[in-house]
């Protein structure tokens, strides 16, 4: 068709530098938190570095469930994959050099996303929910049963990573731990932006909005989601070896349905489809958590709901979603 | 023989009701054909036999003399065989730019890719901004289109046709849902389509038929029980009946 030779004034009026500065004002706001939370928290530098590979998780959630619209309670399986990989590369098969630990943890992620993922998208709506957690349950059983890997119940110990690039000694105070965290976390932030940003992005985020749609262009809708689930797989699995290098232990926990629980409240407390939604949903559900836990023992959990169901019913796109709704409204107020 | 789309001896039924009884069908390039019919007479049903969203008892669909019977509906739209919707599919926080982007890029089996962004691919760009300009959306392009017109809504689905550039093209319904004194936004669109692609229109919109359809197809009951020119179908006998039922007969008498 002749049409498509006419150029429209399109190509020079989009600018194209913006979304990479944003990024980099995303990668710079992640440095200077990381930079204050090292110096205001010496003291609970373990603490910050469980929540990173927690957001690690969320991030991965969020692909999912925040870009493609499944809805899952079993994430936590590609978590605990990922820790539990590490954590027996270390112990069982003498692999400790950190990055390579995270990579067999990105990778064995990878798998359980692939075999969750297959699994959970045969069903739609509740049935998908319901698959998710019997997900979450045998793989939970599967590490508990194969004791003479996992350890079982008493969790896998004696991981005993190697200094990162052979230098920086994993110390007692969780400095490294915290430092390689972080740069885990900028890393996979910085990959991620770019995923969501391109081609098979916006088919992601097309099939949620409308699926049928999708297919009626020509593209299969089940394999772009299971495609999705194998990157958000390996991203929850680097979460995992984080933790398993950090903490130098896997318990069971990290394969439970409350993990996968917890992880899908800090999406929606920050605003699902959007990285930095599950960012901020992460820190501030953990912090919270750890304040509210130590102040009152016996209530917290009674004020954590209460946190839940006002940002539920009163900012319904999350921390993160309202934030920027009421910007926009403010600056289109001004002008 | 040039018919580039071919349905032969379609056959549907649901339990013990026969939704399409033995419809065949043939098309060429440049064809416009309008399918009309009375309420419940089986033409989106026709659709999603022939696009593949409900499998026939039997009959074959064939394209370019390929028989893609067997094919599910994303192979189908890949041999060229698109659809629109009746009521209207769409993406409502996604732009119009992005659209028509990713309905090229899937065109293009780049859909898929993990970097990169369209923005940044300058032929992308260059059709996408000449299909929106075509079909009047340029202004709105970075709107998201849960916020512009039905009307404009309806246009951006025949954009994503144009986008897919089908060898066949089946409208349902292009124009339902519009007020009728903005039904020629959309006839316009439709005259911009290009003109060796083969288009089959379902409308209830006679003015529009006739001034779209070279030839009518007339679907009641399950069965094809005209097929013509436009001029024809008004003066058909069983058309009438298909439509006014026994006053036909007593309009006729007048």
């Amino acid at each position: 068709m002749s049409a498509t030779e006419i150029s429209a004034p399109f190509e020079q009026a989009k600018p194209m530098r913006r979304p990479w500065q944003r990024d980099l004002a995303g990668v710079l706001i992640i440095g200077v938190a990381a930079v204050a939370g090292y110096f205001l928290f010496p003291d609970n530098l373990a603490l910050l570095t469980r929540i990173i590979a927690i957001m690690l998780l969320v991030l991965s959630l969020d692909l999912v469930t925040g870009y493609c619209g499944v809805a899952t309670l079993g994430h936590a399986a590609l978590f605990g994959a990922g820790a539990y990989a590490a954590g027996i590369a270390a112990v069982t098969f003498g692999i400790t050099e950190p990055l390579s630990m995270v990579a067999i943890g990105a990778i064995a992620g990878a798998v359980a996303g692939l075999v969750s993922g297959v699994v959970i998208l045969r069903g739609h709506g509740l049935a998908q929910l319901v698959l998710s957690i019997a997900v979450i349950h045998l793989f939970h059983e599967a590490a508990n049963k194969a004791s003479t890997y996992t350890g079982g119940s008493d969790g896998l110990s004696g991981i005993a990573p190697d200094p990162v690039f052979g230098l920086f000694a994993f110390d007692l105070w969780g400095r490294t731990a915290y430092v390689f965290g972080i740069g885990l976390l900028i890393l996979v932030f910085v990959l991620l932006r770019i995923l969501v940003r391109s081609p098979f992005g916006t088919l992601c985020r097309g099939i949620r909005q409308d699926p049928i749609r999708v297919s009626a262009m020509g593209a299969s809708v089940k394999a772009s989601l299971i495609k999705m689930y194998v990157i958000s797989g390996a991203v929850a699995g680097v979460g995992g070896a984080l933790n398993a290098v950090s903490t130098q232990v896997v318990g069971l926990d990290s394969l439970s349905f409350t993990n996968s629980a917890e992880a899908l409240v800090m999406l929606v407390l920050g605003g699902a489809g959007s990285l930095y939604g599950a960012l901020v949903g992460t820190i501030v559900f953990m912090w919270f958590e750890h304040v509210v836990s130590a102040a009152n023992p016996f209530h917290w959990l009674t004020i954590v709901g209460a946190l839940l169901i006002a940002v539920v019913l009163f900012a319904p796109k999350g921390l993160y979603g309202t934030a920027v709704t009421l910007m926009k409204r403010f600056i289109g107020s001004r002008q | 023989m040039s018919a580039i789309f071919e349905v032969e001896r379609l056959k549907k039924s649901f339990g013990g009701l026969d939704v399409t009884k033995d419809v065949s069908l043939s098309m060429a390039k440049g064809d416009r054909i309008a399918l009309i019919g009375p309420n419940g007479a089986g033409k989106t049903t026709f659709v999603n036999l022939v696009t593949g969203h409900l499998q026939p008892n039997s009959g074959r669909v064939l394209m370019d003399g390929e028989d893609i019977s067997k094919f599910n509906p994303m192979r189908r739209v890949k041999a060229g065989l698109v659809r629109s919707f009746q009521v209207t599919r769409l993406f409502s926080e996604m732009t119009p730019e992005e659209h028509v982007a990713l309905a090229i890029l899937q065109r293009e089996g780049k859909s898929g890719r993990l970097a990169g962004n369209f923005h940044a691919m300058p032929q992308v760009m260059r059709e996408m901004g000449s299909i929106l300009e075509t079909l009047n959306l340029g202004t709105l392009a970075t709107v998201p289109v849960g916020e512009i017109a039905y009307g404009q809504q309806r246009l951006l689905e025949i954009a994503l046709a144009m986008a897919l550039r089908p060898k066949v093209l089946l409208l349902d319904e292009p124009a339902a849902g519009v007020p009728h004194s903005d039904t020629f936004l959309i006839e316009n669109a439709l005259a911009q389509l290009p003109d060796d692609l083969a288009v089959l229109m379902i409308e209830h919109d006679m003015d529009l038929v006739f001034r779209f359809a070279k030839r009518v197809v007339v679907l009641a009951a399950g069965e094809i029980i005209f097929d013509g020119s436009p001029r024809a179908v008004t003066d058909d006998a069983r058309v009438r009946e298909a439509y006014l039922g026994s006053y036909a007969h007593a309009s006729s008498a007048a």
